[in-house]
């Protein structure tokens, strides 16, 4: 055994590497020795909040994890629901923010490199990408650039390996200047019985690790980039980025489930966040045995590496298998058919240690369930923050109205070049959103909606899925709570648009820094608020992410606890898309406007405050909204349903105008001032038009889930005309909302200066 | 009759050219890269896809792929060969086809529907009336066709031009390319025909369930061909 470390040393690097002093002794008292420099780095990385999860757990306990649809609840690289027939879906979320806010290229396509492995590490082909993005307002130069850079590098990714990007949401505020946000969502088909689980088993059993080579990339990604607040020296932390190889992971994706279509895994691990480490760590605990690994196998592509910076580094694109000895000549051949580097690196022991050697020297020898186990777990200090009073306070009703900030016509066109609404198309054409030929409904509706089947196997079938992700930040700035419900409920909503029931959710709660009382108050009542939400609804989380120190410079990110959202549609031929359809349809709002302006992005515009109460929530009603759309959208009655979100009703009449290529007459019901009904972002609305005939159809099924409704008018001409207010022509509505992003990314600056800069 | 589709490291668009050809009633299989028995089919297509992650140069590996000799010599002695997307880059890294595709003008890549003219050329896999427009998705980085003069030239002259980006009356201007491709062209054939290189997705909008149905056509015209050589 080496003994590299003094017992004076040893604490010291264990604060180096972000290990508490507590945390050190505990170490200490497990290994009853002073531990080498291999396991302090194993441990400062198991232990850290990214892998650990130490502040978060148990606030996390309290999400409901089990329903009916759930094959594989949390705990394992991804969730994975059953669909119907057979099938089933596995899905999760994952922040990749602070590589992305160093360098947004390689951070964004790794984000998505990393989900996808927990796909497919489940068994399941990998369908469809979702991306959450957050950034400063695009007017500098910086945020143009971390933007542009992350819609390449998902593109770069995604693009590259074949599988499609299908939806995502984008918002741009000052609060993420200095901490951008990058959620990635992947989401996976598979027969049931290939569910596949991340579990070491069977002592005798070899270690194959899968893919690239082993450098320093990455080294320490876990602690010193996902652990820590940003600060001035954010610039020096580039090197602990990794750099993303799709073709590699192409490649892994089709070997890994070729693996498995021939049984010759005993189980399958990626190497994600503290790489071998964790990857191997958490397999073995998972399967109550130990593992002795030698680093020299590993195939490395730098010289002279470390011990611990092999067990540690965060090389992308690698896999660790368990194989039993019999089939390892069958299961290398699978690797060298695709090209694949595979060696074996250890083997599966029943001695229930971790043992790290060099050569015969042992370097490191720990149980091997407390790296993955034994974190510790705190208990932050919560305290209401003191802002939430001052920002709550604000009185929107006593808002001058009458100014010219809030002249209706104007304020609508505003709002439809705000970058928080104008239409995402310069995104999602820089991303393949078509190819497996599942994808039934394309970006830009409320929800993106997939067949489940594969089409190249000649299996096709009727069933799909919608799936949006959704959180509004502002909301969950002014009160957390009710901000994180919202997000609930408008991924549900956007499910419901295209007739999808609820199944199940992932989720990536993205705040500051949780050893402060007030940022970790937040977090609590946003879980709470989330964990409350799903009760009602009866929709379990399946998987998720947490993702706290969003600071810079001392300053939180807005709390922003992603949904994505998975819902079931029975028949993908009668999904209704956003867009108005033919002339003479009706226009029915289902849902009720209230006066909900505190938050809103027309309040932002007019009065450049981000400030008040978010609208409020009833989330029973929202489920009765949802019930009644899903079950009309299950008629076939709906020519077009669109949720009512930022900007509120005119917003949603707008877009389903511009999409359509058509007008609409409108005439709003007059009961309170005309701002307020057209722009109040009140919750559990959805906008629907069907064929005349089935209107009495559409609000007797309202009236049974005593929903409330209004027919607001008919789609007709070329003009969005508010009957006694105004009007405004659709191609103008258009010219205002279509080509706002690409004006503002468009030339100013190119990413190559700013990389340089 | 019997398609053999290439799957190369890296292609990603096999599965969706095969489940076009079933839907169409054809025979359709996967031809793995290191093959060379092409004997079993009577026409291969090169899929899209990043056939060894477009590294070096879009398509420049996959063409030193083992089957790609097979493909000559089976696109040379007259039977059919198309290459959608990547498969064109590999087709013209092979010289089957003449030209290249550079980056697109806008440095960005493209995903979307966009209209397209059928030319009057000697294709021998389009079914489509010359004159048709049709709508069908691109999607790539490198499709910003270019060639010499003297080449361009003999496109135009012997009918090799088989679609080009167009308005969606049909009319040519001289933006209409979404990637800057010289002449608009989006898709070429060689003197004879027989092999077609395309940037566009016909694939995507063949089974009306995925969006449209103009993309059938661009695989009956073969079809019809050699049935009626075939007896």
């Amino acid at each position: 055994m080496r003994a590299d470390l003094t017992p004076e040393l040893a604490p010291e690097l264990a604060a180096e590497l972000g290990l508490k002093q507590s945390e050190y002794e505990h170490v200490v008292e497990i290994l009853g020795r002073t531990p080498t420099v291999t396991e302090l780095y194993m441990y400062s990385l198991m232990w850290s909040e990214h892998c650990s999860y130490k502040h978060s757990k148990k606030a996390l306990r309290t999400f409901p994890t089990e329903g009916e649809h759930v094959l594989q609840g949390p705990g394992e690289n991804a969730g994975v629901i059953g669909v119907g027939d057979g099938w089933a879906v596995a899905f999760k979320m994952e922040s990749h923010n602070h590589p992305s806010a160093i360098e947004p290229y390689q951070g964004a396509a790794t984000g998505v490199g990393g989900i996808i492995r927990d796909i497919f590490t489940m068994g399941a082909r990998p369908i469809a990408s979702l991306d959450s993005l957050r950034f400063g307002p695009l007017e500098e130069p910086r945020q143009r650039y971390l933007f542009e850079g992350a819609v390449a590098g998902i593109g770069g990714y995604g693009n590259c390996i074949g599988v499609p990007t299908v939806g995502g949401e984008v918002y741009f505020e000052e609060a993420y200047a200095g901490n951008c946000l990058i959620n990635a969502m992947s989401i996976g088909l598979l027969r049931e019985e290939r569910l596949t689980r991340a579990v070491a088993a069977g002592p005798g059993n070899l270690l194959l690790l899968i893919g690239s080579t082993t450098g320093r990339d990455g080294i320490g990604g876990a602690s010193v980039l996902a652990s820590q607040e940003f600060d001035e020296r954010a610039e020096e932390k580039r090197p602990s980025v990794q750099v993303g190889d799709p073709f590699e992971e192409k490649l892994l994706i089709e070997a890994c489930l070729d693996l498995l279509d021939g049984e010759l895994l005993v189980g399958l691990g990626d190497l994600g966040a503290a790489g071998l480490t964790s990857s191997a760590s958490e397999m073995a605990s998972r399967g109550g045995v130990g593992l002795d690994i030698d680093v020299t196998r590993v195939p490395q592509r730098e010289e002279a590496m470390k011990p611990f910076e092999i067990m540690v580094s965060e090389s992308q694109e690698r896999m660790l298998a368990v194989v039993e000895p019999a089939k390892l000549a069958e299961a290398q051949a699978v690797c060298e058919k695709w090209g694949l580097r595979s060696t074996v690196i250890g083997k599966v022991t029943d001695t229930g240690r971790f043992v790290v050697r060099e050569g015969d020297e042992v370097v490191a020898d720990m149980p091997a369930a407390t790296l993955a186990s034994d974190a510790p777990e705190y208990d932050p200090p919560a305290e209401r923050p003191a802002y939430l009073d001052e920002v709550q306070a604000f009185d929107v009703r006593a808002v001058d109205f009458g100014s010219p900030a809030w002249e209706p016509r104007s304020l609508l066109l505003s709002l439809l070049a705000s970058p928080n609404i104008c239409s995402r198309r310069w995104i999602w054409e820089q991303y393949d959103h078509q190819v497996m030929l599942n994808t039934m409904v394309l970006p830009g509706s409320d929800a993106a909606v997939l067949r489940i089947g594969e089409p190249g196997r000649g299996e096709v079938t009727t069933r799909g899925i919608a799936v949006s992700s959704d959180c509004n930040g502002r909301y969950c700035y002014l009160e957390p709570y009710l901000g994180a419900q919202i997000a609930f409920a408008e991924a549900a909503r956007n499910v419901a648009c295209a007739g999808g029931r609820p199944a199940a959710i992932t989720d990536c709660l993205n705040f500051g820094n949780p050893e402060k009382p007030e940022v970790f108050w937040t977090f609590r009542e946003a879980v709470r608020g989330l964990a409350d939400a799903c009760r009602v609804f009866g929709v379990p989380v399946i998987s998720g992410n947490v993702s706290f120190y969003n600071e810079s410079f001392g300053q939180p990110i807005y709390p922003t606890p992603t949904v994505g959202l998975v819902g079931l549609v029975g028949n993908i031929d009668r999904v209704a898309t956003a867009s108005f359809k033919d002339e003479g349809d009706v226009i029915v709002l289902i849902g009720e406007t209230r006066f909900d302006l505190g938050g809103s992005e027309a309040l932002k515009l007019a009065e450049g405050v981000v400030a008040g109460l978010p609208p409020t929530l009833d989330l029973q009603r929202e489920r009765d909204v949802h019930e009644t759309v899903i079950e009309l959208t299950e008629m076939g009655l709906l020519k077009s349903a669109h949720d009512c979100s930022e900007g509120g009703l005119a917003i949603a009449l707008a877009e389903s105008c511009i999409t359509g290529g058509i007008g609409a007459r409108v005439r709003l019901a007059g009961s309170m001032r005309p701002v307020a009904e057209l722009f109040s972002e009140s919750q559990s609305r959805i906008v629907v038009s069907c064929a005349p005939e089935n209107v009495m159809i559409v609000t007797a099924l309202a009236d049974r889930h005593r929903v409330p409704f209004a027919l607001l008018g008919t789609v007709e001409g070329d003009t969005l005309a508010f009957e006694d207010l105004f009007d405004v022509p659709v191609s103008e509505l258009a010219a205002a909302w279509e080509p706002v992003l690409e004006r503002l990314v468009g030339g100013q600056v190119s990413t190559e200066e700013m990389a340089e800069g | 009759m019997r398609f053999g589709v290439v799957v190369f490291p890296g292609s990603n668009c096999e599965q969706d050219v095969v489940h076009a050809l079933r839907y169409l009633g054809q025979e359709a299989d996967y031809v793995w890269h290191g093959d060379t028995d092409l004997s079993a089919y009577d026409a291969i297509i090169l899929p899209g896809g990043f056939s060894y992650g477009d590294y070096i140069r879009c398509g420049a590996v996959a063409r030193f792929s083992p089957v790609m000799a097979e493909v000559v010599r089976f696109a040379e002695s007259g039977r059919p060969v198309a290459g959608i997307c990547n498969g064109f880059q590999i087709l013209a890294e092979a010289h089957l086809l003449p030209g290249a595709l550079l980056r697109n003008e806008g440095l960005k890549f493209i995903c979307k529907t966009v209209p397209l003219r059928v030319e009057e050329s000697v294709c021998q896999w389009m079914d489509h009336e010359p004159g048709t427009v049709v709508r069908v998705p691109v999607n790539h980085n490198e499709g910003n066709f270019i060639c010499d003069a003297e080449t361009l030239g003999r496109l135009n002259a012997n009918g090799q031009v088989v679609v080009r980006y167009c308005e969606p009356d049909g009319s040519l201007l001289p933006g209409s390319a979404p990637n800057g491709a010289l002449d608009n062209i989006a898709g070429i054939c060689n003197e004879r025909g027989n092999v077609f290189g395309l940037m566009p997705h016909p694939e995507r909008v063949t089974d009306p369930a995925t969006g449209g149905t103009d993309g059938g056509a661009f695989f009956t015209g073969i079809v019809k061909r050699l049935e009626e050589v075939g007896g």
